[in-house]
Protein backbone atom coordinates (compact mmCIF):
# COMPACT_ATOMS: atom_id res chain seq x y z
CA UNK A 1 0.00 0.00 0.00
CA UNK A 2 1.54 3.27 -1.15
CA UNK A 3 0.21 6.04 1.02
CA UNK A 4 0.59 9.81 0.94
CA UNK A 5 0.27 11.90 4.09
CA UNK A 6 -0.68 15.55 3.63
CA UNK A 7 1.33 18.02 5.68
CA UNK A 8 -0.10 21.42 6.58
CA UNK A 9 1.45 24.03 8.86
CA UNK A 10 0.31 23.20 12.39
CA UNK A 11 -0.31 19.50 11.78
CA UNK A 12 1.39 17.41 14.47
CA UNK A 13 0.27 13.80 14.08
CA UNK A 14 1.79 13.13 10.67
CA UNK A 15 4.76 11.21 12.05
CA UNK A 16 2.60 8.98 14.24
CA UNK A 17 0.57 8.22 11.13
CA UNK A 18 3.69 7.56 9.04
CA UNK A 19 5.03 5.17 11.68
CA UNK A 20 1.76 3.23 11.81
CA UNK A 21 1.49 3.03 8.01
CA UNK A 22 5.10 1.88 7.64
CA UNK A 23 4.65 -0.70 10.37
CA UNK A 24 1.50 -2.21 8.91
CA UNK A 25 1.92 -1.78 5.15
CA UNK A 26 5.70 -2.15 4.98
CA UNK A 27 6.00 0.94 2.79
CA UNK A 28 7.30 4.33 3.88
CA UNK A 29 4.52 6.85 3.14
CA UNK A 30 5.22 9.94 1.05
CA UNK A 31 4.88 13.23 2.91
CA UNK A 32 3.09 15.73 0.68
CA UNK A 33 3.36 19.45 1.43
CA UNK A 34 0.11 21.45 1.26
CA UNK A 35 1.40 23.76 -1.48
CA UNK A 36 1.87 20.84 -3.91
CA UNK A 37 -0.67 20.51 -6.67
CA UNK A 38 -0.44 16.78 -7.32
CA UNK A 39 -0.19 13.51 -5.43
CA UNK A 40 2.61 10.98 -6.06
CA UNK A 41 1.78 8.63 -8.95
CA UNK A 42 0.35 5.31 -7.84
CA UNK A 43 -0.94 6.54 -4.47
CA UNK A 44 -3.25 3.93 -2.91
CA UNK A 45 -4.28 5.94 0.14
CA UNK A 46 -4.27 9.64 1.01
CA UNK A 47 -4.18 10.45 4.71
CA UNK A 48 -5.11 13.81 6.19
CA UNK A 49 -3.55 13.61 9.66
CA UNK A 50 -4.43 15.25 12.95
CA UNK A 51 -3.11 18.38 14.56
CA UNK A 52 -3.98 22.04 14.53
CA UNK A 53 -3.58 23.20 10.95
CA UNK A 54 -3.21 26.98 10.82
CA UNK A 55 -3.74 27.09 14.58
CA UNK A 56 -7.43 26.30 14.09
CA UNK A 57 -7.84 29.90 12.90
CA UNK A 58 -11.25 30.86 11.49
CA UNK A 59 -12.70 27.35 11.97
CA UNK A 60 -10.92 24.04 12.53
CA UNK A 61 -9.66 22.82 9.16
CA UNK A 62 -11.16 25.74 7.22
CA UNK A 63 -7.93 27.14 5.84
CA UNK A 64 -6.24 23.79 5.17
CA UNK A 65 -9.35 22.70 3.25
CA UNK A 66 -8.61 25.46 0.70
CA UNK A 67 -4.92 24.58 0.24
CA UNK A 68 -3.66 23.83 -3.30
CA UNK A 69 -3.15 20.11 -2.62
CA UNK A 70 -6.85 19.71 -1.79
CA UNK A 71 -7.84 20.10 -5.44
CA UNK A 72 -5.68 17.07 -6.22
CA UNK A 73 -7.28 15.20 -3.32
CA UNK A 74 -10.74 16.10 -4.62
CA UNK A 75 -9.88 14.72 -8.09
CA UNK A 76 -8.32 11.63 -6.54
CA UNK A 77 -11.42 10.99 -4.40
CA UNK A 78 -13.76 11.57 -7.35
CA UNK A 79 -11.96 8.76 -9.17
CA UNK A 80 -12.56 6.44 -6.23
CA UNK A 81 -9.19 6.81 -4.48
CA UNK A 82 -9.16 6.02 -0.76
CA UNK A 83 -8.90 8.99 1.62
CA UNK A 84 -8.60 8.78 5.41
CA UNK A 85 -8.96 11.88 7.58
CA UNK A 86 -8.22 11.63 11.30
CA UNK A 87 -9.13 14.30 13.87
CA UNK A 88 -8.12 17.61 12.26
CA UNK A 89 -8.12 15.59 9.04
CA UNK A 90 -11.83 14.82 9.55
CA UNK A 91 -12.49 18.53 10.13
CA UNK A 92 -10.53 19.38 6.97
CA UNK A 93 -12.48 16.86 4.86
CA UNK A 94 -15.79 18.30 6.10
CA UNK A 95 -14.65 21.85 5.39
CA UNK A 96 -13.47 20.76 1.92
CA UNK A 97 -16.93 19.39 1.18
CA UNK A 98 -15.64 15.82 0.78
CA UNK A 99 -17.76 14.77 3.74
CA UNK A 100 -21.09 16.22 4.89
CA UNK A 101 -21.65 17.99 8.21
CA UNK A 102 -19.35 19.80 10.56
CA UNK A 103 -17.38 19.24 13.78
CA UNK A 104 -18.56 21.64 16.47
CA UNK A 105 -17.11 22.50 19.88
CA UNK A 106 -17.43 19.55 22.28
CA UNK A 107 -20.75 19.75 24.11
CA UNK A 108 -18.93 19.72 27.46
CA UNK A 109 -16.67 22.59 26.27
CA UNK A 110 -13.57 20.70 27.41
CA UNK A 111 -10.72 19.34 25.32
CA UNK A 112 -11.04 15.57 25.65
CA UNK A 113 -7.78 13.60 25.64
CA UNK A 114 -8.17 9.96 26.62
CA UNK A 115 -8.93 6.47 25.37
CA UNK A 116 -12.47 5.90 24.14
CA UNK A 117 -14.37 2.87 22.96
CA UNK A 118 -15.74 2.67 19.46
CA UNK A 119 -18.26 0.26 18.04
CA UNK A 120 -17.44 -0.84 14.50
CA UNK A 121 -20.83 -0.72 12.80
CA UNK A 122 -20.04 -2.89 9.78
CA UNK A 123 -17.10 -4.84 8.45
CA UNK A 124 -17.79 -4.80 4.70
CA UNK A 125 -15.94 -1.57 3.88
CA UNK A 126 -12.27 -0.90 3.05
CA UNK A 127 -12.00 1.04 6.32
CA UNK A 128 -13.47 -1.62 8.60
CA UNK A 129 -12.74 -4.99 7.02
CA UNK A 130 -10.00 -5.61 9.59
CA UNK A 131 -12.73 -5.81 12.25
CA UNK A 132 -15.97 -7.67 12.84
CA UNK A 133 -19.29 -5.85 12.74
CA UNK A 134 -20.25 -4.92 16.28
CA UNK A 135 -16.68 -5.26 17.55
CA UNK A 136 -15.62 -2.77 20.21
CA UNK A 137 -12.16 -1.23 19.87
CA UNK A 138 -10.23 1.09 22.19
CA UNK A 139 -8.42 4.07 20.66
CA UNK A 140 -7.38 7.51 21.90
CA UNK A 141 -9.06 10.84 21.15
CA UNK A 142 -7.56 14.30 21.60
CA UNK A 143 -9.81 17.10 20.44
CA UNK A 144 -11.78 20.14 21.50
CA UNK A 145 -14.06 20.22 18.48
CA UNK A 146 -15.26 16.75 17.64
CA UNK A 147 -18.98 17.14 18.15
CA UNK A 148 -20.32 15.96 14.78
CA UNK A 149 -23.43 17.77 13.60
CA UNK A 150 -25.42 17.71 10.39
CA UNK A 151 -28.99 18.56 9.46
CA UNK A 152 -31.70 15.98 10.09
CA UNK A 153 -31.92 14.95 6.47
CA UNK A 154 -28.16 14.34 6.22
CA UNK A 155 -28.19 12.28 9.42
CA UNK A 156 -31.09 10.24 8.11
CA UNK A 157 -29.17 9.57 4.89
CA UNK A 158 -25.97 8.65 6.74
CA UNK A 159 -27.89 6.15 8.85
CA UNK A 160 -30.04 4.85 6.02
CA UNK A 161 -27.05 4.25 3.77
CA UNK A 162 -24.96 2.66 6.51
CA UNK A 163 -22.34 5.38 6.34
CA UNK A 164 -21.67 5.63 10.06
CA UNK A 165 -18.73 3.24 10.44
CA UNK A 166 -17.57 4.09 13.97
CA UNK A 167 -19.65 5.16 16.97
CA UNK A 168 -18.65 6.13 20.52
CA UNK A 169 -19.83 3.51 22.99
CA UNK A 170 -19.27 1.96 26.41
CA UNK A 171 -16.59 -0.76 26.85
CA UNK A 172 -19.44 -3.25 26.36
CA UNK A 173 -20.48 -1.67 23.08
CA UNK A 174 -23.56 0.16 24.33
CA UNK A 175 -24.17 3.44 22.53
CA UNK A 176 -25.56 5.96 25.02
CA UNK A 177 -25.09 9.55 26.20
CA UNK A 178 -22.51 8.48 28.76
CA UNK A 179 -20.21 6.99 26.14
CA UNK A 180 -20.74 9.92 23.79
CA UNK A 181 -17.66 11.89 24.82
CA UNK A 182 -18.30 15.07 22.84
CA UNK A 183 -22.05 15.20 22.26
CA UNK A 184 -21.85 14.13 18.60
CA UNK A 185 -25.15 13.53 16.82
CA UNK A 186 -26.00 9.81 16.94
CA UNK A 187 -22.67 9.28 18.80
CA UNK A 188 -20.91 9.51 15.44
CA UNK A 189 -17.13 9.04 15.58
CA UNK A 190 -16.52 8.26 11.91
CA UNK A 191 -18.44 8.47 8.63
CA UNK A 192 -17.82 7.78 4.95
CA UNK A 193 -18.90 9.71 1.89
CA UNK A 194 -21.63 8.49 -0.43
CA UNK A 195 -19.23 6.45 -2.58
CA UNK A 196 -17.65 4.91 0.52
CA UNK A 197 -14.03 5.78 -0.36
CA UNK A 198 -13.52 8.75 1.99
CA UNK A 199 -13.53 8.18 5.77
CA UNK A 200 -13.35 10.89 8.41
CA UNK A 201 -12.99 10.01 12.09
CA UNK A 202 -12.11 11.93 15.25
CA UNK A 203 -10.25 9.15 17.16
CA UNK A 204 -6.62 8.23 16.44
CA UNK A 205 -6.27 4.57 15.40
CA UNK A 206 -2.63 5.27 14.48
CA UNK A 207 -1.84 5.69 18.18
CA UNK A 208 -2.87 2.15 19.11
CA UNK A 209 -0.84 -0.04 16.78
CA UNK A 210 2.10 -1.30 18.87
CA UNK A 211 2.19 -3.21 22.17
CA UNK A 212 4.28 -0.44 23.76
CA UNK A 213 1.28 1.86 23.32
CA UNK A 214 -0.70 -0.42 25.61
CA UNK A 215 -3.16 -1.48 22.95
CA UNK A 216 -3.13 -2.51 19.30
CA UNK A 217 -6.83 -2.09 18.50
CA UNK A 218 -6.07 0.53 15.85
CA UNK A 219 -4.17 -1.91 13.66
CA UNK A 220 -7.31 -3.41 12.16
CA UNK A 221 -8.16 -0.24 10.29
CA UNK A 222 -4.80 -0.14 8.49
CA UNK A 223 -4.54 -3.91 8.07
CA UNK A 224 -8.03 -3.85 6.54
CA UNK A 225 -6.97 -1.21 4.03
CA UNK A 226 -3.92 -3.24 3.06
CA UNK A 227 -6.07 -6.36 2.62
CA UNK A 228 -8.62 -4.41 0.57
CA UNK A 229 -5.92 -3.10 -1.78
CA UNK A 230 -4.24 -6.51 -2.08
CA UNK A 231 -7.53 -8.02 -3.13
CA UNK A 232 -8.17 -5.23 -5.63
CA UNK A 233 -4.68 -5.62 -7.14
CA UNK B 1 -13.85 50.99 0.39
CA UNK B 2 -14.53 49.46 3.76
CA UNK B 3 -16.82 46.57 4.33
CA UNK B 4 -17.95 44.32 7.12
CA UNK B 5 -18.94 40.67 6.93
CA UNK B 6 -20.80 39.35 9.96
CA UNK B 7 -21.01 35.60 10.44
CA UNK B 8 -23.53 34.13 12.87
CA UNK B 9 -24.62 30.63 13.78
CA UNK B 10 -27.88 29.51 12.23
CA UNK B 11 -30.76 29.21 14.64
CA UNK B 12 -31.12 25.74 16.05
CA UNK B 13 -27.34 25.12 16.00
CA UNK B 14 -26.08 24.48 19.52
CA UNK B 15 -23.60 27.17 20.59
CA UNK B 16 -21.72 25.95 23.68
CA UNK B 17 -19.47 29.04 23.68
CA UNK B 18 -22.47 31.36 23.66
CA UNK B 19 -23.98 29.34 26.49
CA UNK B 20 -20.79 29.67 28.56
CA UNK B 21 -20.70 33.43 27.97
CA UNK B 22 -24.37 33.66 28.88
CA UNK B 23 -23.64 31.86 32.15
CA UNK B 24 -20.71 34.18 32.88
CA UNK B 25 -22.81 37.28 32.25
CA UNK B 26 -25.48 35.97 34.58
CA UNK B 27 -22.93 35.21 37.28
CA UNK B 28 -21.57 38.76 36.88
CA UNK B 29 -25.04 39.98 37.71
CA UNK B 30 -25.63 41.63 34.32
CA UNK B 31 -29.38 42.08 34.30
CA UNK B 32 -31.84 40.85 31.73
CA UNK B 33 -29.62 38.60 29.60
CA UNK B 34 -31.97 36.05 28.05
CA UNK B 35 -29.46 34.34 25.76
CA UNK B 36 -26.12 34.82 23.99
CA UNK B 37 -25.01 33.56 20.58
CA UNK B 38 -21.39 34.08 19.55
CA UNK B 39 -20.43 35.09 16.03
CA UNK B 40 -17.57 36.62 14.05
CA UNK B 41 -16.98 40.00 12.42
CA UNK B 42 -14.55 40.58 9.53
CA UNK B 43 -13.59 44.14 8.65
CA UNK B 44 -12.34 44.15 5.10
CA UNK B 45 -10.80 46.88 2.98
CA UNK B 46 -11.42 46.66 -0.72
CA UNK B 47 -9.48 48.19 -3.57
CA UNK B 48 -11.61 49.98 -6.20
CA UNK B 49 -14.89 51.86 -5.87
CA UNK B 50 -17.37 49.66 -7.75
CA UNK B 51 -19.97 48.76 -5.13
CA UNK B 52 -21.61 45.95 -7.10
CA UNK B 53 -18.22 44.32 -7.74
CA UNK B 54 -17.28 44.74 -4.10
CA UNK B 55 -20.48 43.14 -2.94
CA UNK B 56 -19.98 40.20 -5.29
CA UNK B 57 -16.39 39.73 -4.07
CA UNK B 58 -17.50 39.79 -0.44
CA UNK B 59 -20.24 37.26 -1.08
CA UNK B 60 -17.70 35.02 -2.78
CA UNK B 61 -15.32 35.44 0.17
CA UNK B 62 -18.07 34.53 2.62
CA UNK B 63 -19.29 31.53 0.62
CA UNK B 64 -15.83 30.16 -0.06
CA UNK B 65 -14.12 30.76 3.25
CA UNK B 66 -15.45 33.14 5.89
CA UNK B 67 -18.62 31.19 6.66
CA UNK B 68 -19.40 27.50 6.75
CA UNK B 69 -22.89 27.69 5.32
CA UNK B 70 -23.78 24.30 6.78
CA UNK B 71 -24.03 25.96 10.18
CA UNK B 72 -23.57 29.68 9.65
CA UNK B 73 -25.33 32.64 8.04
CA UNK B 74 -23.54 35.76 6.93
CA UNK B 75 -24.36 39.38 6.23
CA UNK B 76 -22.35 41.66 3.95
CA UNK B 77 -22.31 45.43 4.53
CA UNK B 78 -20.50 48.14 2.57
CA UNK B 79 -19.63 50.90 5.00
Amino acid sequence: MKSAILVFPGINRERDMARALKLISGHEPAMVWHAETSLPAGTDLVVVPGGFSYGDYLRCGAIAARAPIMNAVRDYAAKGGLVLGVCNGFQILCEAGLLPGVLMRNAGLKFVCRDVHLRVERSDTPFTRGYNAGQVIRVPVAHGEGNYEADEETLKRLEGEGRVLYRYCSPEGVVDDFGNINGAAHSIAGIVNEAGNVLGMMPHPENHVEPIMGCTDGRGLFAGLVAHLDRAA
Amino acid sequence: MKARVTVTLKSGILDPQGKAIEGALKSLGVDGVASVRQGKVFDIELAGADRAKAEAALKEAADKLLANTVIENYRVELL
